[in-house]
């Protein structure tokens, strides 16, 4: 691989939504480090109090410092979907450029899984997977990446599928090369950039499904804790305004309402 | 408007004055599409403006009814259309302009008609808009004009939903819908360009009946030639949205000033680039490529063992080494099809490939590395043959590693230089290349597996007639320094002349005719030879008149191009000689004086 | 209009594969939900149970069988009406969720009365008027709403609604409605909740079939006609995209229950999606089954319909 194809492979990553989750991701490996108490130490004994020099959030329901619950809320959060995220894309793309350029029997049993699994809503099947196994961490990161593997699988079937299908893919096969190579320098590099913005919008999807999972009660359990589970325990500060529950939940908006607005003007208007 | 050295000269219909279009793509810069362009049509008069892709020709019909497709605006000067200031219209003023007074036929009316709605609902649509007639007499004089335009059925043909017409008929009725309030001023915007020649022909026609019948005002937008010449009686020549040249179409075509002119000209001017011995089949050469008895099919095996749909009907083709071999028919007769065969991506239900004497599989997986070596695809769109993602020095190198060749930069330069093109190029990406690069470029792709047979499927057809004149012409001087064969399909008789040795013409998936090119000249020929030959546009104002004469108003036949195997000749329902044998039992293959196997029941004689 | 062959044999396809996924559906949520039976007998018993008793209870659901002949046992007892016994309450299943069904039924109807008339005004007009100042707006707006969890939506509301303006009471409850105002005011939180859900997804779901109808060749021509904008709207456009909006309707309406199990949850609306996520949080294995299989069966409902429905109009064009 040439360093120019290389460079090709670096240009197919959508600018504005790339620095983004870049950004997240140092924030979630970063900010428990930064973080001034320990996060379930209990430092004042109001709770719910507003925004001080010393706690620069305030204090939550126990009186914790929620800059600290923050920083680690945010952290589990990022973490833990972009982990599923990795695994449900990583899937998707490969057993969907397998479908698309094996086509036939490969490609129908593989669509009729991926169907059945995607004619679950997500949010039930999260359930039922924690009904059945607990909500520890591998089980919601699993639980994830399956969910969201169709999806995935679906958009990278199309993609290659169409690419496929183009004479270039077909001089290639005419010469005789093998699969592997055909869909790492023929198929995949052409596909990335939409790729790419998939995997953005599943992080999103992901992130909404584990916040909607911790704030039912059901997601992440003590003494772990995300930004879902942090809205939730701090639900009662809704009253008094207290930034123990703004913060966390404009967290979340932020980071998924910006995501997706970056990915959004990166898809911009067709001509 | 004044009077002129005495002569009172009536005002024009339509006054273009230093127009400038600009457009954008997504959120770039605006960028002028066509700059400073100004002419008159004078009233009755058709005026082409002629261009290639990219010349601004479509936006300047566009403008002249007040409309600029999103993204494009008319930025600057002037239109006046029978006594309208088009550039200071309100909204509602232009609703009641357009469609009225002016009318627009755009180029593919099968995507420009709606898809859930009759037709005759959409062709009457302008005069009830317009509140000109009540919707009885509409209809009357839609079904009036369908039959100016010689199309079947018209008292019905209304009720029928876009999909279920072919497009030589629905732009006739596109004709319809625009001359159905009798506007002034007509548009015609590449109306004939997506349809093949025979149908261009009775499309042409049609045009030219109404608009002697109704006597408008029209520009004919275009990038054919030999089409102005038989509909227009002034052009104005464009090249990138500049003027280059305006005056009558017989100057224009017949003395141009401009280089530009000149240059178009020539490359619409059929010559013989074949300089190369004649290759005779003497019956002793063995072919390098030997197609014999092909069937090519879908639906299962009907009752007969044969396949219930064919493609291909028993096609046979010795392709000699070092010739040009030409396979030419319209849309749907089979010839990429044939293609794809030879190339191993379409399997065939019997008859079989031989290849230097030796057997080819179905599929292209169980050839041998040296058969797929030798045998090479150069596919149609270029912007689909190279890997958008990997660069020109790349692509190359990888079919020379993958071959075990030397993979050197002064291999990769060396295969570059062979089809023209510099060797800077080799870092260049496929998207930043013009279309005729990239052409060139899958050319060298081919070429650098050392081929001994290189298979062209359309290989112009997607590219402006300049650029595709100078690929016929690499491919000639190609021929004659590596001696390869080839087979060269189109749909274009004059690139098919200009470059092959013997002729392959497919109809419905039979071959009605193989001829060598030097006995294209001599009679006689099968009948859909010969009327793919007359169908083909020549640059004389009276060529439409003269083969309508000639040939008389033949019927447009529907579904002619589905074959029934077996029973009868494929060319049956649409041929003009035809007699009752026809219908009934395959014609023999008979061989002509001048050397070319005709497919008829009819002798020498009776087809000269 | 005659219905041929060849258009009833593809409805049965569709049919058939929704049936085949309602199949997979059902043995994926029994074998999810009975790979680890020594759990839930636990877990009902508590830490002081005695082997015995934890055995014994083992026994009595059957949980001491191999898996295949409890999944034969189950499936019996689906096909005969006997969906099991809640492990906590000990009251037959069925009976606890068709309870609570009607109560979701109705949360779920009156949202969509009146989200989906919305949704499909505004991505209309959004996709009319592209780019302009109101479509950037409904954009964004739309875009912040599919963004965010459900959740976050609810608590907004309850933040706005009930801790600023103190205009409505912040739970709903089915048992306290006596008039119409008390209706209103106990319904409305959830429905807003809800509703802003579906207009998002939907709203932009409809801008992009509009403006996929808007931008072809046959809009164009009817432009260039003379044709005023309602006439093409009504007249063009129209017909075309009835089949891809009704796809869209029925597309959000399968979202309507995801957001269901939220808003119902924040609210304390006793519908059946609450009834899940208490069944989840204690367990109780068979009542997650009856859950799970009523929302699954609604949700392929819905999306056999948006198929059905996408194919018949398809279909009507076609005909000859």
């Amino acid at each position: 691989m040439t360093v120019a194809s290389l460079a090709r492979w670096w240009a197919a990553i959508p600018r504005i939504p790339g620095a983004l989750i870049l950004f997240w991701l140092l924030l979630a490996v970063l900010g428990p480090l930064l973080a001034p108490f320990a996060p379930g130490e209990v430092v004042s004994r109001t709770v719910f109090a507003p925004i001080s020099a010393h706690h620069l959030l305030g204090t939550d329901y126990l009186g914790r410092d929620v800059l600290t619950r923050l920083l680690c809320g945010t952290s589990s959060t990022v973490l833990l979907c972009a982990t599923a995220t990795l695994l449900a894309c990583t899937g998707g793309v490969f057993l969907g450029t397998i479908a698309a350029l094996k086509q036939g029997v490969t490609d129908t049993l593989l669509s009729r899984f991926m169907d059945g699994v995607i004619s679950i809503p997500s949010l039930l099947s999260a359930l039922v997977a924690v009904a059945a196994f607990g909500s520890s961490v591998p089980v919601l990161v699993l639980a994830m990446s399956l969910i969201y593997m169709p999806g995935s699988y679906r958009t990278s079937r199309m993609l290659a599928l169409s690419i496929v299908r183009r004479d270039f893919v077909l001089a290639a096969r005419m010469r005789g090369e093998k699969a592997g190579y055909i869909v790492l320098r023929e198929v995949l590099p052409n596909m990335m950039g939409p790729v790419m913005a998939d995997v953005g919008l599943r992080f999103i999807y992901a992130v909404r499904l584990l916040s909607n999972l911790s704030f039912l009660g059901v997601g992440l359990q003590p003494p772990l804790t995300d930004l879902g589970s942090l809205t939730r325990e701090n639900l009662l500060g809704l009253v008094y305004g207290a930034p123990a529950v703004i913060a966390p939940a404009l967290t979340i908006a932020v980071l998924t309402v910006g995501l997706n607005l970056a990915l959004d003007s990166n898809r911009g208007e067709p001509d | 408007m004044t009077a002129q050295s005495g002569i009172i000269q009536p005002p024009p219909l339509i006054s273009v004055r230093n127009l400038r279009l600009t457009g954008r793509r997504g959120r770039g810069p605006e960028t002028p599409i066509v700059d400073d362009v100004s002419f008159d049509v004078a009233e009755k008069e058709m005026l082409a403006l002629i261009g290639e892709s990219g010349s601004g020709k479509t936006s300047i019909a566009l403008a002249l009814t007040g409309y600029a497709r999103r993204g494009c605006r008319i930025a600057g000067g002037n239109i006046r259309v029978a006594g309208y200031d088009v550039t200071n219209m309100s909204p509602a003023e232009l609703r009641a302009f357009r469609g009225k007074t002016i009318a627009y036929i755009a180029q593919n009316a099968g995507a420009a008609f709606n898809p859930a709605l009759p037709l005759m609902d959409q062709v009457i649509e302008p005069a009830l808009l317009h509140h000109i007639m009540p919707r009885r007499v509409a209809i009357e004089r839609a079904i009036f004009l369908f039959e100016l335009m010689a199309l079947p059925s018209p008292g019905t043909i209304g009720t029928r939903y876009p999909h279920e017409l072919s497009g030589g008929q629905l732009q006739r009725l596109m004709a319809a819908t625009a001359l159905i309030t009798g506007p002034e001023m007509v548009i015609f915007d590449e109306p004939t360009t997506a349809l093949d020649v025979t149908t261009q022909i009775e499309v042409l026609e049609a045009f030219r009946t109404v608009r002697r019948e109704e006597g408008f005002t029209g520009v004919y937008v275009t990038h054919d030639l030999a089409v102005v010449a038989q509909m227009a009686d002034r052009a104005v020549v464009l090249k990138n949205g500049v003027v280059q040249e305006e005056g009558t179409t017989e100057q224009i075509l017949s003395a141009p000033r401009h280089a530009y002119t000149q240059a178009l000209l020539a490359a619409n001017t059929p010559q013989i680039r074949n300089d190369t011995a004649q290759v005779t089949d003497s019956g002793k050469a063995v072919p390098v490529l030997d197609v014999r008895d092909l069937v090519v099919g879908y639906g299962g095996a009907g009752p007969d063992g044969r396949p219930r749909h064919t493609i291909l009907s028993n096609v046979s083709l010795p392709v000699l080494p070092g010739e040009t071999m030409g396979i030419i028919g319209e849309s749907g007769c089979g010839k990429s099809t044939l293609i794809r065969a030879i190339a191993g991506i379409q399997p065939w239900t019997s008859g079989g490939i031989t290849f230097e004497g030796e057997a080819l599989a179905p599929r292209i997986e169980a050839r041998s590395a040296s058969q797929r070596r030798h045998i090479q695809l150069v596919a149609q769109n270029a912007d689909l043959v190279l890997n958008p993602a990997m660069s020109v020095g790349d692509t190359l190198r990888r079919v020379l590693t993958f071959n075990g060749d030397a993979a050197t930069e002064a291999e990769i330069g060396r295969l570059l230089d062979m089809v023209r093109l510099p060797s800077v190029l080799a870092d260049r990406f496929p998207p930043e290349l013009s279309g005729g690069q990239k052409q060139r470029v899958n050319l060298a792709r081919a070429l650098a597996a050392r081929p001994r047979l290189v298979l062209c499927d359309e290989i112009t057809a997607a590219l402006d007639t300049v650029v595709a004149a100078a690929i016929l012409d690499l491919m000639m001087e190609l021929k004659r320094e590596l001696g390869i064969a080839w087979l060269f399909v189109t749909h274009d008789l004059h690139a098919l002349r200009s470059v092959c040795d013997r002729v392959a013409v497919l109809y419905a998936g039979h071959r009605v005719e193989f001829t060598p090119v030097s006995a294209l000249e001599a009679p006689p020929h099968h009948p859909y030879t010969r009327r793919l030959e007359n169908s083909v546009p020549e640059m004389r104002a009276d060529w439409l008149s003269e083969v309508i004469d000639r040939r008389g108003q033949t019927s447009d036949t529907v579904s002619a191009l589905s074959s029934s195997p077996g029973k009868g000749c494929c060319y049956a329902a649409r041929c003009p000689v035809r007699i009752a044998v026809c219908e009934v039992s395959v014609p023999p293959v008979w061989r002509s004086p001048a050397g070319a196997l005709i497919s008829c029941h009819l002798a020498t004689q009776d087809l000269s | 209009m005659t219905m041929d062959a060849a258009l009833i044999r593809a409805i049965l396809r569709i049919i058939g594969a929704s049936l085949v996924s309602l199949i997979f559906v059902t043995v994926a949520v029994f074998f999810i939900t009975a790979v680890l039976p020594g759990d839930v007998a636990d877990a009902l018993l508590g830490q002081a149970a005695t082997p015995d008793a934890v055995a014994a209870l083992r026994h009595s659901l059957n949980l001491d069988k191999p898996v295949l002949v409890r999944f034969v046992i189950w499936v019996n007892g689906l096909l005969h009406g006997d969906f099991g016994v809640s492990l906590v309450s000990r009251r037959p299943v069925l009976a606890m969720a068709s309870e609570r069904l009607i109560h979701s039924l109705l949360l779920a109807g009156v949202t969509a009365l009146f989200a989906v008339p919305v949704a499909l005004v505004l991505g209309t007009t959004a996709a009319i008027f592209r780019n302009t100042l109101f479509d950037r707006a409904v954009s964004l707006l739309t875009l912040c709403v599919v963004s965010v969890p459900e959740f976050l939506i609810a608590t907004l509301a309850v933040f706005i609604f009930s801790v600023q303006l103190h205009l409505l009471p912040a739970l709903a409850s089915i048992s306290d409605i006596h008039s119409i105002g008390s209706f209103l005011a106990s319904f409305s939180m959830p429905v807003t909740t809800l509703a802003c859900v579906i207009v998002g997804q939907m709203s932009r779901m409809t801008r992009a079939v509009m403006i996929d109808a808007l931008g072809s060749s046959w809009v164009e021509m009817a432009v260039l006609k003379g044709a005023s904008p309602a006439h093409i709207i009504l007249r063009h456009v129209i017909p075309n995209v009835i089949a891809p909006l009704f796809n869209v309707i029925a597309l959000s309406l399968s979202y309507l229950l995801g957001g269901v199990v939220i808003v119902e949850s924040v609210f304390h609306y006793p519908g059946i999606a609450s009834l899940m996520v208490d069944s989840v949080a204690a367990r109780d294995i068979p009542l997650v089954q009856i859950c799970a299989l009523i929302f699954c069966g609604a949700y392929l409902f819905l999306t056999t319909l948006a198929d059905i429905v996408a194919l018949l109009s398809s279909q009507r064009r076609h005909a000859a």
